[in-house]
């Protein structure tokens, strides 16, 4: 069977090879670390995911990325556990409480927050937000509660603690903006019928709301752990960048994946080390790639984003 | 006692409160970060510093470094992006077409700093051999595509389709159609959105730290290191003279302004016309 070269013909091919070009950048990324960390991993096998030493001295290289990986994850659950009541606030706000003449300025103000450039984040946190952390929480928390493993050593402002607060700023917009949306999908005849057996308006949110869009919240938060995860400059410029550091405490200095191969990855003098920070981007990858396949599932199962194109 | 009315209500009450207290937490850093961009950035502004190179303490080379990245990475990544989403919407009923949104949008939160890996690994240490604009734009446009394909989808899916069929009923093609009816409707949202879009990729930094490096010297050609302002701003807050980190706060108003007043604009103008 052929095809008539026609005009139609041509520009439907033309323009399904273009929407092909995500999934192009994909396979391109993941050939290229995959490529590039075969030497390190060849070199460390296992170790390099369960390894705890990152040593780059020629002769007495170790490279275990799993400080980092622990570090990641410290940053991103602090990020969650104070970002997510936050989020979760403000989409119920915008969505059940404001009256329409607020609610458009604040959700203006929320996306306003998500343009600042991460690096203008990283600049606040670096000469302002640092010392209202450590002055403000850290210092007292140390004082009273220094005998708690998690609040002790000296707390400097430049910590895990403070990367999480920034990234607790950062994924506000996300979760938030996510959220709504599934908050504004629940149909109103669940809010009616509850309002009508005398609920409270608060008793609807949490018992009827906030249940029915479960699945499409839960996405929101992984979501926002997404964008924690791989987010580099502003959790750069206020970790501290300790090398080789296993957290210990929230106020000790340390690295995440992203920073560390923010930090490292130009100056690597030999191959070998160069593709171990190639490695620890094969293992990000890797991590934000179940994420965000796993949020996208739970938040399409809600809003029930079929293939909505026209035909 | 607890399911007295009285105390459901202040419950009730309290939890109004509690959701406003969290709107107000959430704009406090924005806030912030505003005032002290403003305040620690302004008294550094000056003609000379817009314009002179880095040894003579200006940002000149990291302005006209972001426009000349905004430029390249435009046109690499515009036309895929926007041709991505035309399929996705008008074409986009079938499974190939639910795979290739599934994948866009799982790339819309891609880490940045491993797009800036990749294009290392091909154009600096590969193709070109040097770092280069070009690896700065190839990386920034690995990021804008999926945003721009998403906006422009969901812009052309906004246009009814009674449209569509008006203008098939005439005998117009399907192609003639979307450029001719569908893409003039949906104009407004593809370009708020694009713009948007390069707005948030103009502000990357990990990327463009793997790729162009930074330069004190205006555009050396593209086979050199270019400066960028995020990447201004990040190396110099790493300075400990406190000059340099007066010179960061400069570049970072300079940025957010770039970045501020195309959001604002973009959005005050696409709101005007849904009005009229």
């Amino acid at each position: 069977m052929t095809k008539k070269l026609t005009g139609d013909n041509i520009f439907k091919v033309l323009a399904a090879v273009m929407a092909a070009s995500a999934a192009v950048i994909l396979i391109i990324n993941a050939y290229i670390l995959i490529t590039g960390s075969t030497l390190i991993l060849q070199q460390e096998g296992i170790n390099f995911l369960i390894g705890k030493n990152w040593n780059p001295v020629i002769g007495r290289e170790s490279f275990g990325v799993l400080p980092f990986v622990m570090g990641t994850l410290v940053t991103s659950s602090i990020a969650l556990l104070i970002g997510v009541p936050l989020s979760l606030g403000i989409a119920i706000f915008l969505v059940e409480m404001a009256p329409k003449a607020v609610k458009v300025p604040i959700s203006y103000l929320v996306e306003l927050l998500a343009a600042v450039p991460s690096v203008i984040f990283g600049l606040w946190g670096l000469f302002i937000l640092r010392f209202w952390v450590q002055n403000y929480v850290e210092t007292p928390l140390n004082t009273y509660l220094g005998w708690f493993p998690l609040f002790s050593g000296t707390p400097l402002g430049l910590d895990f603690f403070t990367a999480g607060i920034i990234l607790a700023i950062m994924i506000i917009p996300t979760v938030a903006s996510v959220s709504r949306e599934v908050l504004t999908a629940v149909p109103d005849s669940i809010r009616e019928g509850a309002y009508s057996i005398g609920a409270t308006k608060w008793e609807v949110i949490r018992h009827w709301v906030l249940s029915y869009g479960r699945s499409g919240i839960f996405g929101a938060v992984i979501l926002g752990l997404g964008r924690a995860v791989g987010e580099t400059m502003a959790v750069t410029m206020v970790i501290g960048n300790a090398p080789n550091a296993m957290p210990t405490s929230l106020f000790s200095p340390g690295q995440t994946l992203p920073s560390l191969i923010a930090n490292g990855f130009l100056e690597a003098p030999t191959p070998l080390e160069k593709s171990a920070y190639i490695g620890a981007g094969l293992v990000l990858l890797l991590i934000s790639l179940i994420i965000n396949i796993v949020a996208h599932v739970m938040v399409t199962r809600v809003l029930k984003v079929k293939g909505g194109a026209v035909e | 006692m607890f399911h007295s009315y009285g105390f459901r209500k202040f419950k009730n009450k309290l939890f109004f409160v509690l959701c406003l207290l969290c709107v107000v937490i959430a704009v406090v850093p924005l806030l912030s970060i505003l005032y002290e961009v403003i305040a620690r950035g302004a008294p550094q502004i000056n003609l000379e510093f817009l314009t002179a190179n880095g040894l003579q303490g200006g940002i000149g080379p990291a302005i006209q470094g972001t426009l000349i990245l905004i430029g390249l990475t435009s046109i690499m990544g515009i036309p895929l992006g926007v041709l991505s989403g035309i399929y996705l919407a008008e074409y986009g009923n079938n499974k190939y077409a639910s795979w290739m949104r599934t994948i866009n949008d799982i790339l819309t939160e891609f880490p940045s700093i491993v797009v800036g890996i990749t294009a290392y690994s091909i154009i600096v240490v590969g193709l070109i051999g040097t770092f280069s604009p070009i690896a700065g734009a190839i990386a920034l446009s690995f990021m804008l595509v999926p945003i721009v394909a998403r906006t422009t989808e969901e812009s052309i899916k906004l246009v009814p389709n009674s449209v569509r069929e008006a203008s098939m009923a005439l005998g117009a093609h399907r192609w003639r159609t979307i450029f001719s009816v569908v893409l003039p409707s949906a104009k407004n949202g593809m370009i708020t959105g694009t713009l948007l879009a390069v707005a948030r990729v103009a502000g990357e930094t990990a990327p463009i730290l793997l790729t162009i490096m930074g330069n004190s010297y205006f555009f050396q050609g593209m086979n050199q290191p270019m400066d960028a302002l995020p990447l201004r701003i990040f190396l110099n807050s790493r300075q400990p003279s406190a000059e340099l980190q007066a010179e960061a706060w400069g570049a970072a108003l300079i940025l957010i302004l770039m970045v501020l007043v195309l959001n604002i604009g973009v959005r005050l103008a696409s709101r005007g016309r849904l009005r009229r």
